[in-house]
Formats: structure tokens, sequence, C-alpha cells
């Protein structure tokens, strides 16, 4: 579970739909004979669209599928992927589960920690990371592992991690 | 050189992701040969006699599930596939749908054919986004080769297949939680009976399989239940892709054939090659995290169901974790049961309330605060978690604790004793960033 949702004030109703997506939502819609279980694909493209799920976000998403704000608040906070409060640009995901510890990824958040002067949820005075520990990714045989926004990298020591951190602007 | 016997096959060849490649190999032939002279009842029965058992944990007979759908039933009937891979050390499925996504869309067909479903869904864990866009561009290639559709390879069944991605949940790997994650709710168990095959998603028919379950369907009606035998034991019959973890020569998925010793697997330089060098292996987890750990006196195991479970453990997702003599086990079980405290979706007591209290005294334990009682305690807590739950994550959490205090209690109570660990390699890192 999402344990601690921290949801900054924001009028709700606040927010459209931009156009470059319309197409995406109703695609989206079309693929369940009923309207609620677009609720998961709706919160990504909201994600996708605002970085994260500001409250007239979920209000939206409610709206769009004639279901009760609470509900969405509901299922928005229970899946740790989504975010409740604003990102950096990129999201540093260590995976932290047995397999990839045992290959050492306790060291290597400790590094980022040091590196990056931030701790676990937090994000760089500049917005350029928000770093967290996570969960198995299912990566096991690849440890220690990162997600980097969408993608995975493995097999990561402390040279690598601080040579991929450049490439990230 | 091949990988393995039958998924691993030709999953290295360039090109495999993309239909031509993947029909020059011989794929969709079994498609075409089933909807061109099979009855779904005949496909059901086949793949009964092939022995094929979930390969998604639970090892329940394939054939055995499809056959519960009742067949007149009014309402549509649902095939789901269950692409979640929560279990911590298994990453086979990402690899299987990676390499070669056509195989899980002629299965699911296949499955739907057999069932009587013209819909289908893939739901993959929402860390999965990469993998669910190979999906799609498969399932879109497929529609435009009229293999899904109206009308399949132009006969009277159609056929319909999306993929759903979820958002970071482990309880939706658990069948009925991951249809209400599908259905738009929380992600939370459901009561069962009614089982799926009757009640599942949107009240209906479903039947829901993993990802390697549904690659194995083409291959077996291409080429008969007994073909498929040729592989494993009687009761375990066919291969499975292990994926193995921890710091061995060379981890990852491994394609065996049913009941080979766990120890060729580690040690055989076929597979894994042995240990990092100046590590022993301590102990072994067989079938992802949920399932009790072997010691080393025990790697003689095959790897099969029926074996495993002789050992008191399971085969399961088939995620095996090697340990090494150098790490603490009281540190290794902390570790897991923060995993399923983070995990338990909150729906009831025992593992709610449970995975909490084990992690406060795995962590006094390991901090060298615990007492003899707390050893108790702890077992004494999993017993009640056990069987008690309403879904099978709470057994999930209980299961690793009573193996952990089956075999390695003597390290329990030197850390209760010394007041530290015998070993561990990681201490000073885990203690840092962790505590």
């Amino acid at each position: 579970m999402n344990h601690a949702p921290i949801m900054p004030l924001e009028a709700p109703g606040t927010r459209e739909w931009p156009e470059h997506v319309l197409a995406e939502v109703a695609g989206a819609i079309s693929r369940y004979p009923v309207k609620r279980s677009a609720v998961l694909p709706l919160l990504w493209i909201a994600q996708r669209t605002w970085g994260w799920l500001p409250p007239a976000a979920l209000s939206l998403v409610a709206r769009t599928l004639e279901l009760d704000e609470p509900f969405v608040f509901g299922v928005a906070t229970f899946y740790t992927m989504f975010n409740l409060k604003p990102v950096g640009r990129h999201h540093l995901q260590v995976c932290m589960t047995l397999s990839c510890s045992l290959m050492g990824a306790d060291r290597l958040f400790k590094h980022l920690e040091h590196r990056l002067g931030i701790g676990h949820g937090e994000t760089t005075p500049d917005g350029r990371f928000t770093l967290r520990r996570v969960e198995c990714l299912a990566a096991c045989g690849g440890g220690p592992c990162m997600q980097v926004d969408l993608d995975y990298h493995e097999n990561l020591d402390e040279a690598k991690v601080d040579a991929l951190l450049e490439t990230l602007e | 050189m091949s990988r393995g016997p039958l998924l691993f096959k030709d999953i290295d060849t360039p090109g495999l992701a993309g239909l031509e490649t993947y029909r020059g190999l011989g794929g969709y032939e079994a498609l075409a040969a089933t909807l061109g002279g099979r009855s779904p009842g005949e496909c059901i029965e086949i793949v009964k006699a092939s022995g094929l058992r979930g390969r998604g944990g639970a090892g329940f007979p394939a054939g055995l599930k499809w056959s519960f759908v009742p067949k007149n039933s009014p309402r549509p009937k649902y095939i789901v596939c269950n692409a979640d891979e929560s279990e911590p050390g298994t990453f086979k499925d990402r690899e299987l749908m990676v390499l070669n996504p056509h195989l899980l869309v002629e299965g699911m067909i296949l499955a739907g054919y057999a069932i009587g479903s013209n819909q289908g869904y893939i739901y993959f864990r929402g860390e999965f986004a990469y993998v669910q866009k190979i999906m799609d561009r498969a399932i879109a290639e497929a529609r435009s080769a009229g293999l899904l559709g109206e009308s399949v390879l132009g006969t009277p069944f159609q056929f319909q297949l999306h993929t759903h991605l979820g958002a970071g949940a482990y309880i939706c790997g658990e069948e009925t939680a991951l249809l209400s994650s599908l259905e738009g709710f929380r992600g939370q168990p459901r009561l069962k009976p009614p089982f799926p095959a009757v009640e599942g998603l949107y009240a209906s028919p479903t039947v829901v399989n993993n990802v390697e379950t549904l690659m194995n369907v083409p291959h077996i009606l291409k080429h008969g239940a007994q073909w498929y035998r040729q592989w494993g034991t009687e009761k375990s019959a066919g291969t499975k892709v292990l994926s193995v973890s921890g710091p061995v020569k060379r981890p990852g998925n491994y394609e065996i054939p049913l009941g080979l010793p766990l120890r060729t697997l580690i040690e055989s330089p076929e597979y894994c090659g042995g240990m990092r060098d100046g590590l022993e292996v301590k102990g072994v987890i067989p079938g992802g995290s949920s399932v009790p750990v072997l010691p080393a006196s025990l790697l003689d195991t095959g790897l099969d169901y029926e074996s495993m479970n002789a050992a008191g453990t399971f085969l399961g997702s088939g995620g095996v974790i090697v340990i090494d003599d150098q790490t603490c086990m009281v540190d290794a079980l902390w570790n897991l049961l923060r995993f399923y405290a983070h995990e338990s979706c909150g729906k009831c007591t025992p593992c709610r309330e449970g995975t909490y209290w084990m992690v406060q005294i795995l962590e006094r334990i390991e901090q060298g605060g615990g007492t003899e009682r707390d050893i108790d305690l702890l077992g004494d807590i999993a017993d009640n978690i056990l069987g008690k739950s309403f879904c099978a994550l709470g057994d999930a959490a209980a299961m690793p604790v009573q193996g952990m205090l089956k075999h390695f209690r003597a390290e329990f109570e030197y850390h209760v004793k010394h007041k530290r660990c015998l070993v561990n390699r990681r201490r000073q890192s885990v203690l840092e960033v962790v505590a």
C-alpha cells in the first residue's frame, strides 16, 4: 500500500485533458465493457501529462469515467507508482528486495543518497532527481537494479550509476 | 546455441518479436491447425493429458482449470493472462514476453478458443510499461494479419486481445486481486468460492493463466500431449523456466526439464556455473520469496513439484534465490518481511498486523536487542497468519519465517545470545540505509 499520501491543495475541477491525449483517453475507455475499468489507464495518462497526480487530475479522471472522486482517490492511493506529490524530472527507483540486496543494493542506495544529498522520497532542489527505495522490480538476475523513469538499468555499481546520472538532464 | 529445450529453443533468434520471423519458425501453425479441425473440448483434453501445470506459482493443472468454465453460461467468458510477475526472485515472464511476444498472443487465442472466450486481457505490473509496448506491437501485427479480430484466420471464431497496465502492487499477482484491479477497483483479493472460472471478471466465467503456462499451449496443441511429456516427470511434465538470482557466477533465466537436481542448476557450467569466488551456498529459496528456504544439505532435491513438496517447500514460480555463507539469515529474513509488510493490502488483520510485528521483531533481533522469547514469538505469529488470512499473501509471509526457523534456528539463537550476526558481509550498509 501507498501509506502516506500527501495532497497539496489545489481546487478540483480545474484541469481538462489536453487535445493531444483525447484519442488515447477514448481508446482506453473503448477497451472495456465497463467504464470503471479504464481508471488505471486514465490515471497513467494523467500522470504522463502532468508528471504527477494533482487533486484536479483525480477529479478529471472521476468526471471522465462518471465515478465518485473519493473512489478514484482510493484507487490512486492504493498503488505505489502513482505520484501524489510532484517528483523530479527523473525518478530513480532502487530495488531493495533480497536478490538485489545480496548483490549490493544497500551500498548503492547509500551512494546515491550521498551523491545527490537527498534521502528516500526526496527531490533535489533543482528538481532534477527524486530518489526512492522500491520493492522487487522483477529484475533479480540483474541485481542491483534501478528503474529510472520507465527504463530498467541492471548489474549496477557505483561507477555505472555515476555515469548514468551524467546522461540524465 | 540453443538456450533450452522448448520455450527457450529459438528465443535468441534475431527478430523473433516480429510476426514474419515468428511465423518462419512455425508460429501460428498450431492456431491454424486447431481452428481448422479441432473442437474446443478436444483442446482441453489435450492440455489435460499433457500434464501442464500452472507456471505462476500454484502449479494447478491448466487443463483442469479450463474445464471448470461452464459451457452454457449466458455471460461472456474471459481469458486473462497474469503478467504481473511480482514474486521476488522471478523475472522469467519479462524475458519471455520481450523476446517472443507472439507466442503469448497465440497461446491467448488458443486458450480463448478452448474455453469459448472471445475477449482476452493481459495484465502487466506497472513497472512493465515497456513490455506492454512490445506486446501491443505484436497484437497490432497479429490484428493486421487477421489472427485477431472479428474472424480469426477467416473462421467464424472471433477474438479480441487487449493489454492492461497495473501501477505497483504485489497483491495484484493474486488472481482475484488482479481481477479487482482490472475492473478498476483497489487491487484487493476476493473470497473464493466462487472461483474465477465461474464468477471472475465482471462476474463472468474467467480463466487466469500465467504467461509461461500460456506459452506452452501452442507447442502442446501442435505436437501433442505425449510429445510434451518427453520432458519432466510423470506428475511434473514438461519444462520450467527458472530465474536464478544471488551471488552465483551466471545468474539469469534457465529452461530446465522438470526434475533436474537443484545442485545441477547452481553448480553445472551449463547453467549457473557455481558460486562467485570465495562464497559457498548456505541456503536456497527455490520457488520465489514466498516459499520456505532449503539448506545446502538439501541441494540434491529435484526441481519438480513433488520433490520440492517432499523437502518441505514448493517449486512455486521458479524464482531461485541463492543465499551465500557470508549472509546473515536474520538479516535476509528481515529484508523479505519488509517486503511483505509493505505489500500487504491491508484487507485482513492477520496479514496486515502480523507482517508489521514480524518486521519489528526481526529488526530487534538483528540490532542485538532480541531475546529467546522473540524467536518463539516470531514462530507463533507466523503460525497465526498461515491459513488464517484472506488470500495467499499471508501464507507467503509466514512460510519464509517457518522455513528459516526450521533450518537456521541456531543462527537466530546465536544472534540473541551474542547480540550480533554470526556472519554478515552486508551488515553495515543495510543498517545505515534501512534502520
